[in-house]
């Protein structure tokens, strides 16, 4: 969905949760006078909320798909086996879901594992950008000050 | 600094009735919407009225108090108004607490299309105090600033090192600390409660800025303000530093080094080793136990400058108790869990869930009794202590035959109120100085 934010505004905008993935997109603000520095962190910040919706997007549709999968072949299973009664349980208790979230965890293990170690890393550089960007504003702002005076 | 939901405990204290708003509320929320059929067939009313709170798709509510059992009409079309303005404030406040859980979980709501309309109606709207919920779901829907606001930040630092499961940390250091022998100090008393409330704080921040995304996949955590933009990560980082070093220096300078050393090894090993083991190993669980039971011992370590065996039994039965109270906990939130990519018993290995939660019921009995033997409290304690510690123990027994949601809800409700009352048995059995003397004399 295309978000456009007032004109006035000079700071970033996040919006509701993403409907597949659950996370907030942000929507960043580009300053006319942005440094090398802030360009890096913004684009850093961009590639990372599209790598995470990604992931999570997919993460997320695959357990939806691979659960009721799963739903439907133990109903299956037990309709064969008992035969079609009316009303019939057509829903699984959760510690017959149990089994799929155990598997499903395992199947994915080595996938979490890429992704926290990715995750751990962007967050930190992200963060540390961030605190770079605001030294270098204050760095800035004192040294504008002194020329004018002077000017 | 354990990472378990303080709101749950903070909840229940604000009386039954708000218990029975956030239990379906819960319930709600973990529900998975295939297993209403099998919930139907319970008779009790209470999970009856569970299938109309689901069925909130259809836009009913039921009053889920048990003394008003009302259906409220369908919600009005978004178009009049989503406040429900007209409605009794009963009933609006019914509406609401439970509107909150179901929007971001079905998006189909109505509510969305009409954004622009609603965005025009907000401004022109009176929003009733008691409503304010609904405008939170609202605004959910809408992008907002990210621009901190002075009036809000205290709000948002609070949500964000979990002030409350800090109050619980504290308050489990100030037991610690009274528990110990030698004659109370108070400025001591205080510097050490500061000091670990200060440490907490700094650990539950971190923990929130490394888990940001797993956070806004999880129904319970969704609502933390760095998963909400309402603060930077840089901004959770620096209030981080800055509640660690004063809280470690408060801890190291005014109180003593080792309950110092104790509260930086505490951060982290929350920070450095809990939060990432959640997404790797089982292990986590009995590190996050550690991390719950180091508070009450740097009470005992600030109190006596010594860590001895009564330090070590304290922290041993805060370490034993955090098994029966997370493991039960953790039952109910399998399907998240398993979809978030963490690792815990209850998902890859269900039965050794159970087991330990009943091992540590029954070890909490076993320590309990060694509390007298230590000096720490009278005989009296283990005694008095019996009944609520076999109450536990059984619904730990309950929990680890019948498996089921019920069982462990039960037990977690339990561990939450056996907790306080123990300690503060302990508390009132503690052993005094005189009465050993005075045993001896009889004796001879």
């Amino acid at each position: 969905s295309r978000f456009c934010p007032p004109r006035k505004s000079h700071h970033d905008w996040i919006g509701p949760p993403d409907r597949h993935s659950n996370l907030r997109p942000v929507h960043f603000f580009v300053p006319e006078n942005e440094s090398s520095l802030e360009q890096k962190l913004r684009e850093l910040r961009q590639e990372t909320q599209e790598w995470n919706q990604q992931f999570w997007a997919n993460q997320n549709l695959t357990f939806s798909k691979e659960k009721e999968d799963f739903i439907h072949s133990r109903l299956q299973g037990r309709s064969l086996g008992l035969g079609v009664e009316s009303g019939q349980k057509t829903t699984l208790s959760a510690e017959e879901m149990a089994d799929f979230y155990k598997e499903f965890l395992s199947k994915n293990f080595q996938k979490h594992m890429y992704y926290n170690r990715d995750w751990y890393r962007r967050n930190f550089t992200i963060t540390f950008f961030m605190g770079r960007v605001v030294l270098e504003r204050m760095w800035n702002k004192l040294r504008q000050k002194p020329k004018k005076r002077s000017s | 600094m354990a990472a378990f939901p303080h709101s749950f405990s903070s909840r229940l204290l604000t009386g039954w009735v708000g218990g029975c708003v956030w239990y379906l509320e819960r319930r709600a929320l973990l529900e998975s919407p295939h297993k209403f059929m099998h919930l139907f067939r319970n008779v009790n009313k209470q999970w009856i009225t569970f299938q109309h709170f689901n069925f909130l798709k259809r836009m009913y509510v039921t009053q889920v108090n048990r003394i008003l059992n009302q259906q409220v009409k369908p919600k009005p079309k978004p178009v009049a108004s989503p406040f429900l303005e007209k409605t009794s404030s009963d009933e609006a406040k019914a509406e609401i607490d439970e509107m909150r859980p179901l929007s971001p979980l079905s998006p189909s709501l109505s509510i969305k299309p009409d954004e622009k309309q609603l965005i025009e109606l907000e401004s022109a709207s009176t929003i009733e105090g008691s409503i304010d919920v609904g405008k939170e779901t609202k605004e959910e829907k809408q992008w907002k600033e990210m621009k901190v606001h002075l009036d809000d930040l205290p709000g948002i630092l609070a949500r964000l090192s979990k002030i409350k499961l800090t109050a619980l940390v504290v308050s489990t250091t100030s037991a610690g600390f009274a528990l110990a022998p030698g004659p109370f100090d108070w400025p001591c008393f205080l510097l050490t409660s500061l000091g670990t409330g200060l440490a907490s704080c700094a650990a539950n921040s971190i923990n929130q800025f490394f888990e940001v995304p797993f956070d806004s996949n999880m129904n319970r955590t969704k609502n933390r303000p760095l998963v909400r933009g309402q603060i930077s990560p840089l901004l959770a980082v620096s209030f981080a530093t800055c509640c660690a070093v004063p809280g470690v220096i408060l801890l190291t300078w005014g109180v003593n080094p080792l309950t110092g050393a104790l509260g930086l090894f505490n951060i982290f090993l929350y920070t450095c080793c809990y939060t990432p083991l959640k997404r790797m190993s089982i292990a986590n669980t009995w590190v996050g136990a550690v991390v719950g039971a180091i508070p009450p011992v740097m009470g005992w370590t600030a109190a006596t400058g010594g860590l001895d065996a009564g330090g070590l039994l304290l922290g041993g039965i805060l370490y034993s108790w955090q098994f029966p109270h997370f493991n039960a906990l953790s039952w109910g939130l399998r399907e998240d869990y398993s979809r978030g990519g963490y690792c815990m018993m209850s998902v890859t290995h269900p039965g050794l869930c159970r087991r330990v939660a009943l091992r540590h019921c029954l070890a909490l009995v076993g320590l309990c009794v060694a509390a007298p033997v230590l000096d720490v409290t009278t005989w009296a304690f283990p005694v008095v202590s019996l009944p609520i510690n076999l109450y536990i123990s059984y619904l730990g027994f309950r929990f680890y035959k019948d498996a089921d949601r019920k069982s462990s809800r039960k037990l977690f409700f339990c561990s939450l109120w056996h907790l306080p009352l123990l300690l503060l048995l302990m508390l009132t059995c503690k052993q005094r100085p005189g009465e050993e003397g005075d045993k001896e004399n009889a004796q001879s």
